[in-house]
């Protein structure tokens, strides 16, 4: 059978024509200031670092307003095909920026109490950005490939990065090792996918898809190893023993990082990949997602609950937020593709800020990573005990916080395609999770301390705290704009 | 001339070796690596198969970016692998897990 295809293989004649490269400006001017920080910051002294935090910081930003300015009004393709410019990455791209800035900003404090406030941390995190902005953007399987590994390899040394801690290597060598299997099973997926339509490109893909039968054995061999290794990158139940451990172990700067942009990256790679490309093999990824979401939403609200340590118990969270995000794509529609990015979007911002109150909470020599650290926060300082309080009852779906507005978008689209029960495992599983976030919350507010002096939070942090837990509120009571922006981004 | 299934069969047994070169190894972090390079290796085969029988050389190129950035993830782990060593002073896979839950 196999024999036959090599017929009607396609042969490429290429003539050469030069690229357009104001699509991909963002992606060149963004590979130049990494090199530029690389190289500048052997030169910066160690006391006046900040210097390289602030480029990188400008980095982002120019990033950010050559994105908008060649933003083109519909998809458009460069690089023989290889590159696609539309709005869809536009948004996924801007989001990704903001995340980005504002774990810098973050972690700029917490680094320098731990004497890693080096530069290579931004550089790392800048390569991380790139990788992700291609993989946006990529429209071939060798583009989706090379993006994904700028960004694994850019986190795999982050996660390394702090070398005096014990736990950290652990964390990236059992990061390196189940990241390779999972670039692994892709790219196997992905030699299958070519073998049975002779194209890298996804766009060929999907029309070469729609002249075969649906139960093609060679594609659907191909799917299943393709789906493994998405699910192993976004940490889906049963690919997800990397999750708690990276989490745990990276500096928390770094599982801030990891929880937050990767994420939407992540999410871009399936809707190219599944919802592009293989738009026609809807029936089998669905059944596939299925069983990894209802898997993820099980095991991530059910082991969570017996988490001592908030980095663990966000990490758990985090599959179960996983499974609602595959919920969305699932459903294969256009309102299930903009519920699942407005999900992801608003949730990485909402897992930044809940990271964001270990590194307030810690002090310079110490971690104050377990729940224990959180009793009686709100004697110590109410403020930011009650911005808590609001990142999780997000986390959990209450009114009228974002997180709410994000599962009802999800659920809906799942109703819309008559698998109610699907939402109502959905639902279910959310009940057991609201237990574990509104521990946290009982143990901020009823819980008495072990120390009950007032928690010092430098203004830089607390506003950026709190803005962006505000931020989950306004949005949860507005989510008007931002839909539209995710609507319009799909239309 | 060799069928086309015979190397992919090789390149499937290659890749299944692979996987279980990493879930049975309980010594050396080495071979870890090893079975990953191995399992890039399968792929590779596959990719190089396919493109020949297919007559299309995007397989090809597609088999050099694998075997670069193989060669920086090789690096990169051998690099971590260095951190671990002087941490823990072992390679055993058994040593170097602490964390569970």
């Amino acid at each position: 059978m196999l024999r036959s295809l090599s017929c009607n293989g396609v042969v490429m004649t290429n003539s050469f024509t030069i690229p357009d490269f104001v699509l991909a400006s963002p992606e060149i001017f963004l590979l130049s200031m990494a090199c530029l920080v690389l190289v500048a910051d052997l030169f910066i002294s160690e006391k006046n670092r900040v210097l390289t935090y602030v480029l990188a910081q400008l980095s982002l930003l120019g990033t950010l307003i050559l994105t908008i300015y060649v933003a083109p009004a519909e998809a458009t393709y460069t690089f023989s095909g290889t590159y696609v410019s539309d709005p869809m990455g536009t948004l996924l791209k801007t989001a990704i920026y903001f995340i980005t800035a504002s774990v810098f900003l973050y972690s700029r404090s917490y680094l320098m109490d731990r004497d890693i406030f080096k530069g290579e941390y931004y550089v790392l995190g800048l390569f991380g950005v790139l990788g992700m902005m291609i993989m946006v953007s990529a429209h071939n399987f060798l583009t989706i490939y090379l993006g994904l590994e700028l960004l694994s390899l850019s986190l795999y040394a982050m996660v390394a990065f702090h070398k005096e801690s014990m736990q950290a290597s652990e964390a990236a060598m059992k990061y390196f090792i189940l990241g390779a299997i999972a670039s692994g099973m892709l790219l196997y997926g992905m030699s299958m996918f070519y073998g049975a339509t002779g194209t890298l490109d996804l766009g060929e893909l999907a029309t070469a898809i729609q002249g075969k039968e649906s139960n093609d054995i060679v594609l659907i061999f191909g799917l299943v190893f393709v789906i493994v290794g998405l699910a192993f990158k976004l940490g889906a139940v049963p690919f997800h023993m990397w999750v708690p451990d990276v989490y745990h172990g990276a500096p928390t700067s770094v599982t801030m990082f990891i929880s937050s942009a990767p994420k939407i990256a992540g999410f871009a790679l399936f809707m190219r990949l599944l919802a592009e490309g293989m738009a026609d093999m809807h029936a089998g990824w669905q059944d596939m997602l299925v069983i990894l979401s209802v898997l993820s939403l099980a095991v991530g609200n059910i082991i969570a609950l017996a988490q001592t340590n908030l980095k663990r118990m966000l990490a758990y969270s985090t599959i179960s937020h996983v499974g609602f995000i595959l919920l969305g794509i699932l459903a294969g529609t256009t309102d299930g593709y903009s519920a699942s990015m407005f999900y992801i979007i608003t949730y990485a911002a909402t897992a930044m800020a809940a990271f964001a109150l270990i590194i307030i909470l810690s002090k310079r020599g110490s971690e104050a990573d377990e729940l224990d650290n959180l009793k009686g926060l709100s004697k110590r300082s109410p403020w930011i005990a009650f911005m808590m309080l609001l990142l999780m009852f997000s986390m959990t779906g209450v009114p009228p916080t974002v997180g709410f507005y994000a599962k009802l978008l999800v659920l809906q689209a799942i109703v819309n395609i008559d698998m109610v029960w699907l939402a109502i495992v959905a639902v279910g599983f959310s009940v057991i999770g609201a237990f574990y976030y509104l521990r946290v919350i009982k143990m901020m507010f009823f819980d008495e301390a072990d120390s009950v002096e007032p928690l010092e939070v430098s203004a830089e942090m607390n506003v950026m705290f709190s803005a962006n837990s505000l931020a989950v509120l306004f949005v949860g009571l507005f989510p008007g704009a931002l839909m539209a922006v995710c609507i319009a981004a799909l239309a | 001339m060799i069928p086309l299934s015979n190397y992919l069969i090789v390149a499937a047994i290659l890749f299944s070796l692979s996987i279980a070169g990493i879930f049975i190894n309980r010594k050396n972090i080495i071979i870890l690596l090893m079975s990953i390079e191995l399992m890039l290796l399968a792929v590779n085969l596959n990719f190089i198969a396919f493109s020949h029988y297919l007559g299309d050389s995007a397989g090809q190129v597609f088999v050099f970016f694998i075997l670069t950035v193989a060669a920086a993830e090789a690096a990169i782990g051998l690099a971590i692998l260095i951190v671990l060593f002087r941490k823990r002073h072992s390679i055993n896979v058994d040593d170097v897990s602490d964390m569970k839950g």
